[in-house]
């Protein structure tokens, strides 16, 4: 559809830029206004706006209320396989690591997703450790189609993709997508990923816009904190999220906010994100872009989960469990991290309503995308 | 610097070439607003004898014509034309402006969706005449329109720019320029307009129809001027939403 490729840049002008919006003035001016730029963004990602943090807080809560009413979506991830050809510094899954491997039958995974379906949960997350030959495309477009008239929407989170495949995969009834930059720093980027197609950082960076041209209906972007500078990463998540608006205005777009968490391998974070940090840089996203979900995941505490409900988040997972296989058999090792909230999607549902907002399990749904009668398997579609 | 389809335009107002009260007035208005296109009506134009009507009186190195196809009440009429005025040596720009109610003269979403369509596969610049749709306004960048047009008010009403809102997204949402069309009725409209971050006006009743054409053509160009400079110097936004104070909120739950 574009010729144009979205690129990020050099993390020393985005330093510059931030430097440039720093004082409290520029914050109070920007928590006045309609509309902010990216330069709007930068005063409300900077050291300036941290002591006015409740008021970030009180306008992204504002907005979310406006813009999403008070609720919060309900999803749970489904681990599929842990093979992984890459070898990435941070992550449990990498081809360093000595775990237990595995791969999902079609008929573990699905056994997975009904385990699922049964406590509830509409909306699921299809992940993945990058093993194309363990795990491909033919594997999740006969999963979906297994899946599809039992979910509102699937989603995945595997290994980037080119176009024809997403396409493919959206036609089996995957909803979306979700693809990491991990970290939008190239120089970094390079130091933590050591080897693997996913070294290949423009591939990745191009992959949203390769799932939104391919029809997908919603794209996921987000970076892993404490990798590199976290306002930055802010900015740079900022301008992503901008970029793919202005190119792929039917896409509907989310961000997420993993946070380094305990993992196998011995890697510590390069820097510190603690929660005030956070939930700074969850307020300036809200406020910079009111139509993007933003997901918080069980890598975080319930008391933190908690305390952000109605504040700029509006997806949460519950009852996750990163070990494939692991709802069946809770058991097994072999997990991608260690789990913050430990709480069941009933606790995360109730707790949701304490606080007096909507824990909503259905939001989608499979009519949207499947042109065809039934779940009945159309080996000429795939 | 102004650029549509490649071209380069020093003004960022447009003027039309209707409602004066002769082509005298009419040349001398739009000379003393400067500006470097005009529309001209082509069910107003002989196209078998071009030299002798009111475009023959405008200076066409100092102008870029750019013919509309207002009256066309559908997408198949407003092609003809285009291809008929094309076939006559009027090139390749071309407003498209569909308006089957000639009441309102609003113009008709769908026919000139579909036009844009067929126009830009045949290679014409077309820059649409459209209500301020956003949603339509991507669906005609989608189709290669060289710029949109969305409307103020309805032609002629003079009224102002009733459909800001709309035109702010439109603006926002914008890949190709945006040309603020009809119903400006006085330069504090057109500088609006510009202030909003619109690329461009085009004004055509209100200096034709004015006491003095030629002062009120040069008093929208100094609104033009005005208002962009204003929006490059950057202009503090007004808040829409009332909030008297900021409400604290509690995040003591932070660690």
């Amino acid at each position: 559809m574009t010729q144009e490729e979205f690129n990020i840049p050099d993390f020393a002008e985005l330093q510059r830029l931030l430097t440039a919006s720093c004082d409290k003035a520029e914050v109070h001016r920007v928590l006045q206004s309609d509309r902010i730029g990216i330069s709007g963004l930068a005063a409300l990602l900077s050291p300036a706006a941290e002591n006015l943090l409740s008021q970030l807080a009180a306008r992204s809560a504002r907005i979310t209320a406006k813009r999403f009413g008070r609720t919060i979506q309900i999803y749970a991830p489904l681990y599929l396989s842990n093979f992984c050809t890459n070898r990435c510094a941070y992550c449990g899954f990498s081809a360093d690591n000595k775990i237990d491997r595995r791969v999902l039958t079609m008929d573990e995974a699905e056994q997975e997703a009904m385990i699922l379906h049964g406590r509830g949960f509409k909306h699921i997350l299809l992940v993945s450790g990058e093993a194309p030959a363990r795990l491909g495309v033919d594997y999740l477009a006969e999963l979906a189609m297994r899946l599809r008239n039992r979910f509102a929407a699937i989603a995945i989170e595997v290994q980037p993709l080119e176009e024809d495949d997403y396409a493919r995969l959206f036609a089996a009834g995957i909803t979306s997508v979700a693809v990491y930059q991990e970290t939008y720093d190239r120089r970094i980027y390079a130091q933590v990923h050591h080897a693997g197609k996913k070294c290949d950082f423009d591939y990745r960076l191009a992959t949203p816009a390769r799932a939104a041209a391919a029809g997908m209906r919603e794209v996921g972007i987000g970076a892993l904190l404490g990798l590199a500078d976290w306002r930055l990463e802010g900015l740079a998540l900022g301008m992503h999220l901008a970029w793919l608006r202005k190119h792929y205005w039917r896409t509907a777009l989310t961000v997420s906010f993993p946070r380094l968490r305990p993992a196998e391998g011995d890697f510590q974070p390069l820097v510190k994100v603690n929660e005030r940090m956070l939930s700074q840089l969850i307020f300036a996203l809200r406020i910079f872009d009111p139509d993007a979900g933003l997901l918080l995941s069980t890598r975080e505490e319930a008391r933190f989960r908690d305390g952000m409900v109605g504040l700029g988040p509006t997806r949460y997972s519950a009852g996750s469990c990163t070990a494939p296989g692991g709802y069946a058999h809770p058991e097994l090792t072999g997990e991608q991290f260690s789990i913050g909230d430990h709480r069941s999607m009933q606790e995360v549902c109730a707790d949701i309503c304490q606080k007096g907002y909507d824990p909503v399990r259905k939001d989608w749904d499979a009519t949207f995308q499947i042109k065809d009668g039934g779940g009945a398997m159309s080996a000429a579609s795939l | 610097m102004l650029t549509i389809a490649g071209r380069v335009f020093r003004s960022r107002l447009f003027g039309g070439t209707g409602k004066f009260s002769s082509p005298r007035v009419m040349k001398e208005a739009l000379d003393a607003s400067g500006c470097e296109m005009v529309t001209v009506a082509l069910r107003r134009v002989d196209l078998a004898n071009p030299q002798d009507d009111i475009m023959s009186v405008l200076d066409r190195k100092k102008f870029l014509f750019l013919p509309n196809t207002s009256g066309a009440r559908d997408a198949q009429e407003a092609v003809r034309l285009a291809r008929l005025a094309r076939a006559s040596g009027g090139g390749d720009w071309l407003k498209l402006e569909v308006t089957p109610d000639p009441r309102t003269l609003l113009p008709d979403p769908i026919e000139t969706l579909k036009a844009t369509e067929i126009l830009v596969k045949e290679g014409f610049i077309v820059l649409p005449y459209m209500n301020a749709d956003p949603v339509l306004a991507l669906r005609l960048q989608d189709a290669g329109a060289a710029a949109v047009m969305p409307l103020g008010a309805p032609i002629g009403t003079n009224q102002g720019i009733l459909t800001a809102f709309q035109i702010a997204i439109i603006i926002e949402q914008a890949r190709v320029p945006v040309v603020v069309d009809a119903g400006l009725g006085a330069p504090s409209h057109a500088a609006q307009a510009m202030e909003m971050g619109a690329d461009a006006v085009l004004v055509n009743t209100a200096i034709a129809v004015a006491g003095d054409p030629v002062r009120m053509a040069r008093a929208f160009a100094m609104a033009v001027e005005a208002g962009r400079e204003a929006y490059e110097a950057g202009l503090g936004e007004r808040r829409t939403d009332a909030a008297a104070s900021s409400p604290q909120t509690g995040l003591d739950f932070l660690r």
